[in-house]
């Protein structure tokens, strides 16, 4: 069935009939996709059924940010990425520094790799945080899945986190089944998500059947968390107070292999291959889909004018403490690795560790009234 | 969009218990009437368009619903929904519209003639009046579906249509892409422009897809007679004056409309019709005649009595805030208009507003002295 997104009138318009008005838009999607790309795609579907309007729609609603670059297309299941290369190699190799439709992309989850990362100054890195997004396979993605499909997946990640023991055991919470006790519990520890409200991820149909099936599993310790079903099937977090990197690092990446051999003996391993790494929802997310990064006082060095170019040359952005699209409070700021894509797990963490150790030498130079000029470092 | 998934092949796959929603803490009209037998039945069906069940229902699964309010929780996709979904629609329609049965016969009277009086509501209360309808192209699929080809031919067949309007008729049209600053702040004056829907029941249908392509208002010269292009329905008609002469309000909307029907058929497309729904639009509760036919009426006295509910209800009326549904009233100034729209016809409706504003505005007159108004009582009509 074509759809659309699935409605078979569609095809009786011509590709100049259908092809949507871009002309004030500004993402990723908007750049790459030309008329003659839209009208070789739009008669295709995977086989669950995504079409490219399906993978379109949520940058066709919205026109972008005048600063930020958005990403404007989503993929519906693994077969998206296949399916619609033609649209999505260039969305790509644009979002992740020029990646190219034959590269391969590089897995490490071995921890021993991260060089230091356990010293980083606790007078200035509050804390420390590793996420990364896992979809299962044999399942279609949060913009399509159907409710059967959702709930199988939660059953699944129950089954698979409820056998985890040690420092992992822990307890999950559905969204539509928790007490208001839970719930404050949960806001307190700042771990609970809600339904989105942000129309990029409402116009990509991910917020559906909202709460159904969704829900949060964290460890006793408070220090592994696992959203279920939310913008990606899993979303996985390790974090803690303070500067050691490296052990939430490792129980990161303990913990998403011990999560990945039980979906590997139900049949249902991670989506990955060796071009794309993961297959997650967002395009952006793709290769590692990690974010490691710290929360980290630079009031000075964030008022510097090199700080911008500072950041670039580490590889390194900034966020305010609120996450994406929020402003830093205090001088404190979320800095975290750039790249998803085309490096590991370890070299990311590993630009983090040593980019947040530099940038912590800077602001105690700039304490002391010194200069930084000859801490630049040369572009990674 | 149905945003994917209400299209998605794997479903099928998963048992029907696997897929049915969870409605446990829904009230809204779908809510009530969606059995999990039902889904199994109804589930695997798609209109020749290919609009599914879920998409009929995904509205009303995203929006649990009014604690006070009753909303439908589901919508048409295209004309045929109504049928290949009718074991759904039929009982939903049931319950919203009075017990109205798969057999019963809808009639249409657009004849202005036929309503007695409506020309001396007393403006001193009736500060203006206003009727709205809407109406579907036939042959396009409707808003939550309809895809970007079809909406711009639906817009390119609606400006043809009403650019070849004359006399107290004649207007313009105003695309909300590419108005100017000027343009719609004059609209947002005149209180003509409307704007991307934020109401969830209405995003959740996917009505408001690629918006705001192929979306716009067109009006007369005298600023009396309006059509909305594409907004939850394919057109909205809208016709209004200040004051509560409310015959001629009706009188130039049966006139608009039936001139907007022909120019229409000539061009080989007619409005959406059948003999047992009436005129087919998006949401099953304005099926029938679609239309809602009120004033803004001052009853500051009238409203605080015991039995305006109650007389409300008997002239079958319903109140609003100024603001439109789901507002609360100002100054004592209620909107009220009919509460049906299926099983009368236009006429019947507006002679239902009609006579009982007339005997609002008469009773309030008598609590404002004083008086009883226990002999006005009317009887449930």
């Amino acid at each position: 069935m074509t759809k659309n997104c699935h409605n078979d009138y569609k095809m009786k318009f011509s590709v100049d009939d259908e092809y949507p008005d871009l002309t004030k838009h500004n993402n990723h999607m908007a750049k790459a996709l030309s008329k003659e790309i839209y009208g070789k795609l739009r008669s295709k579907s995977t086989p669950s059924g995504f079409t490219v309007d399906d993978v379109i729609q949520t940058g066709v609603d919205n026109p972008g940010h005048p600063f930020i670059m958005t990403v404007g297309c989503v993929a519906g299941d693994e077969e998206s990425y296949e399916v619609f290369k033609d649209l999505l190699d260039p969305v790509i190799s644009d979002r992740h520094g020029g990646y190219k439709p034959t590269d391969k992309h590089k897995t490490d989850l071995n921890f021993e790799n991260l060089k230091g990362g356990d010293d980083l100054d606790p007078n200035y890195v509050l804390s420390s945080r590793v996420r990364t997004g896992r979809s299962i396979k044999g399942f279609t993605l949060p913009p399509h899945n159907s409710r059967g499909e959702r709930r199988a997946i939660q059953n699944l990640s129950i089954e698979a986190l409820s056998s985890l023991e040690g420092e992992f055991k822990g307890k999950y919470y559905p969204l539509d089944g928790m007490t208001d006790a839970e719930q404050e519990q949960l806001i307190a520890d700042h771990f609970l998500f809600d339904k989105p409200v942000s129309p990029l991820l409402t116009c990509a149909g991910m917020a559906r059947d909202w709460p159904d099936a969704r829900g949060i599993w964290h460890n006793d310790n408070k220090t592994f968390l696992v959203w279920v079903n939310e913008e990606d099937h899993l979303r996985v977090i390790s974090m803690q107070k303070g500067g050691n990197m490296k052990e939430v690092f490792r129980r990161f990446c303990v913990g998403l292999q011990k999560i990945e051999e039980i979906f590997k003996k139900h049949n249902h391993g991670f989506m990955w291959n060796e071009h794309l790494g993961y297959i997650l929802t967002c395009p952006s997310n793709l290769g590692t889909g990690l974010r490691g990064g710290v929360h980290v006082k630079l009031p000075k060095l964030s008022t510097h004018p090199k700080f911008e170019e500072i950041l670039t040359r580490l590889r390194l952005q900034k966020r305010g403490t609120g996450g994406v699209d929020t402003a830093s409070v205090g001088g404190v700021f979320d800095i975290s690795n750039a790249d998803r894509l085309g490096s590991s797990e370890v070299e990311q963490v590993q630009l983090v560790v040593d980019g947040v150790k530099l940038m912590v030498e800077m602001e105690k130079k700039l304490e002391k009234g010194e200069s930084i000029d000859g801490m630049i470092p040369a572009q990674k | 969009m149905p945003f994917g998934n209400t299209h998605n092949q794997m479903k099928m796959k998963y048992s029907s218990e696997q897929e049915y929603p969870d409605l446990s803490k829904h009230n809204n009209h779908m809510a009530k009437v969606l059995t999990p037998a039902m889904y199994e039945r109804l589930r695997s069906k798609e209109t020749p368009s290919g609009f599914t069940l879920d998409d009929v229902i995904q509205t009303g699964v995203d929006n649990p619903g009014h604690p006070f309010i009753m909303t439908v929780g589901c919508v048409a996709g295209d004309e045929e929904t109504y049928e290949v979904f009718k074991d759904l629609l039929d009982p939903v329609i049931e319950d919203r519209h009075g017990g109205y049965k798969p057999t019963d016969k809808h009639k249409t009277d657009l004849n202005s003639d036929n309503l007695k009086g409506g020309d001396d509501l007393d403006p001193n209360y009736v500060l203006s009046s206003r009727v709205r309808t809407g109406r579907s192209i036939r042959g396009f699929s409707l808003p939550p579906h309809c895809s970007r080809g079809e909406r711009r031919a639906v817009e390119k067949l609606s400006i043809e249509a009403l650019a070849s309007l004359s006399g107290d008729l004649k207007g313009k049209y105003y695309a909300l892409k590419n108005m100017t600053e000027a343009e719609q702040q004059q609209l947002i004056d005149d209180h003509f422009l409307f704007d991307k829907p934020v109401s969830p029941l209405l995003l959740a249908s996917g009505m408001a897809r690629d918006w705001p392509d192929a979306r716009g208002i067109w009006h007369n010269d005298n600023k009396t007679f309006l059509v909305w292009v594409n907004e939850e329905d394919h057109l909205r008609v809208i016709s209004m004056q200040k004051g509560g002469n409310m015959k001629e309000v009706f009188t130039r909307f049966c006139t608009g409309l039936t001139k907007i029907e022909s120019l229409f058929k000539e061009r080989g497309h007619e409005f959406m019709w059948n003999e047992h729904l009436g005129y087919i639009l998006t949401c099953p509760s304005n099926l029938g005649t679609g239309l809602r036919a009120g004033v803004h009426v001052k009853l500051p006295n009238l409203s605080k009595n015991a039995k305006f509910e109650e007389v409300l209800k008997k002239l079958r009326l319903q109140k609003r805030g100024t603001g439109g549904v789901d507002t609360a009233a100002v100054g004592g100034v209620f909107d009220i208009s009919n509460a049906d729209r299926l099983g009368f016809s236009e006429v019947d409706l507006v002679q239902m507003v009609v006579d009982g504003v007339k005997l609002l505005v008469d009773m309030e007159k008598r609590l404002e002295k004083g008086q009883s108004i226990d002999d006005l009582m009317p009887a449930q009509k």
